[in-house]
């Protein structure tokens, strides 16, 4: 599975860094969302979920 | 259905009680979950209630945030104090694409979940500080004037780089402005006098720019080229105003959902890690800003089975789509177990909350302090006596008295 970030869609909200910060961190220049791993494994696969499912703007997706 | 009978039920709708949204809600979401009512001003306005439906509309580029036009759908009498501003007045909060995402991008890296964390240690000393003040004051003592108000306007405050001497001056005129009972020239005076005290202020920091967000924002601004006076005054006034009010009616009704709550203050109180579970469960339980996530249509749209056409004003009801048991089973139950955290009480779409997280991070420190310090906090007077803000576009509570 791979993350898939548009940062061009990601209006900041930090959603994905809350869920978790392994996997997200956001820039500090302008907010957007930074992968830090986009190829998770174990436990983080859930965790890739539910950030692409409470993401605010649709702005991650998941390629299985 | 026939859109041209004039609709039976009139917005807003006030809450059965501070626990229960208005009844009606309900009785929407499951006969007619996309309808017609009637607004204040006499006009006719969409509520959408379902879950999806909302997340639909506030994510969808065919309804627009332009509060500046005048048909844009508004719950008081008299239209908000933004219809028919000048253009170079607008915030983010009344932009679409493309102008919003670059003018809240300018922002965003201030209010980054790592920029919130790195503000905790100064939040919790303002916190102690505080209780330190209330534990010893006079009992009962009121909640609001001693925590709720004071945390988020003193942060705000800094943050902004607003002296906090003046916090009287904008905390009363903030809740005139939120006050549906407040006449439209009322609001607008009230919008008028915030506007030119953050004028006055923004001139000071053109002369001698300071280390706190509108300083910084100044001189980005200027290197640039794009600084104009009024846009700045704009987004300031958008940040003081929903940095305080909101957090603060939070505050208060998160300490009343754990005092009507106390196995769920136990599990909070035995595990810190489980804060942020109750204050997102808080969130989504009092969705304290319910009328606020209206949009204009601005080209046809199809929702939840209903054509939306171009030019009609939509409300997505956020109390009414928390509610919904298809997307949190046992709707009605306050639980900080449910794992709701894809509530809509910070909106959702483009526009969601831009200070969610420094509301985040301003709820989970007081309610983690609040516990540990005052673990026996409790009401001075019975719910039912409590004066909730049934008259506000902000709902909370005016005092809340308590003792320990
Ligand atoms: C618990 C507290 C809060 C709640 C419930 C809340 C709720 C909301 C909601 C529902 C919206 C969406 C409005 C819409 O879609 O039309 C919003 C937007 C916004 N909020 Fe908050 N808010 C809170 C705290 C804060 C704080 C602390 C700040 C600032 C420091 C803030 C700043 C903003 C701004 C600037 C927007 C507009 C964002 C945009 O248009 O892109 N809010 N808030
Ligand atoms: S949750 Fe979505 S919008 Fe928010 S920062 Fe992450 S990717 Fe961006």
């Amino acid at each position: 599975m791979k993350i898939i970030a548009d940062t061009g869609k990601c209006v900041g909200a930090g959603q994905c860094v809350l869920t978790e910060s392994e996997l997200f961190d956001q820039s500090e220049e302008d907010g957007t969302v930074i992968v830090l791993n986009d190829t998770p494994e174990g436990e983080l696969v859930e965790k890739a979920r539910q950030a692409v499912h409470i993401c605010p703007s649709q702005a991650l997706s998941l390629a299985e | 259905m026939t859109t041209t009978e004039e609709p039976a039920l009139q917005f807003p709708l006030v809450r059965e009680c501070p626990f229960s949204p208005p009844a009606e809600y309900r009785q929407i979401r499951e006969e007619a979950p996309v309808t017609k009512v009637r607004t204040p001003e006499g006009k006719q306005m969409w509520v959408v209630t379902r879950h999806e439906d909302v997340r639909q509309v506030l994510n969808d580029r065919r309804f627009s945030a332009n509060r500046f036009h005048p048909d844009f759908p508004v719950l008081v009498e008299g239209g908000n104090a933004l219809r028919n501003r000048p253009e170079s007045e607008r915030s983010m909060i009344a932009m679409d694409a493309p102008e919003h995402g670059p003018a809240r991008r300018a922002v965003l890296g201030e209010f980054t979940v790592r920029r919130m964390e790195q503000l905790r240690p100064r939040i919790q000393q303002i916190v102690d500080e505080l209780i330190d003040n209330l534990l010893a004051g006079p009992r009962p003592a009121d909640l609001v004037e001693a925590l709720s108000l004071p945390v988020p306007s003193l942060v705000i405050c800094e943050l902004l780089g607003v002296p906090y001497a003046d916090h009287e001056f904008f905390q009363e005129h903030t809740s005139r402005l939120i006050k549906r009972t407040t006449s439209a020239e009322g609001r607008r005076e009230a919008f008028e006098t915030v506007r030119a005290y953050m004028g006055d202020l923004l001139a000071k920091k053109e002369a001698e720019p300071t280390d706190d967000l509108l300083g910084r924002q100044i001189v980005k601004l200027r290197e640039e080229g794009t600084y104009r006076r009024d846009a700045l005054v704009s987004l300031g006034f958008l940040l003081l105003v929903a940095g305080h009010e909101t957090t603060a009616n939070m505050i208060s009704l998160g300490t009343l959902a754990l005092i009507e709550n106390p196995e769920q203050a136990a599990a909070v109180k035995a595990d810190p890690g489980r804060t942020l579970d109750a204050v997102e469960e808080m969130l989504r339980y009092f969705t304290i800003v319910d009328a606020a996530t209206a949009r204009l249509c601005v080209e046809d749209v199809e929702i939840g089975g209903v054509t939306i056409r171009a030019g009609e004003g939509v409300l997505a009801v956020g109390l009414a789509a928390n509610r919904d048991p298809e997307a949190f089973p046992d709707p009605d139950e306050f639980d900080i177990e449910r794992g709701g955290r894809h509530h809509v009480a910070f909106g959702f779409g483009p526009h969601q909350c831009l200070g969610q997280n420094l509301a985040r991070m301003e709820l989970q420190i007081v309610f983690d302090t609040l516990l540990r310090r005052i673990p026996d906090l409790k009401l001075a007077v019975p719910v039912d006596e409590l004066p909730f803000k049934d008259d506000a576009s902000i709902y909370g509570l005016y005092r809340l008295p308590v003792t320990w």
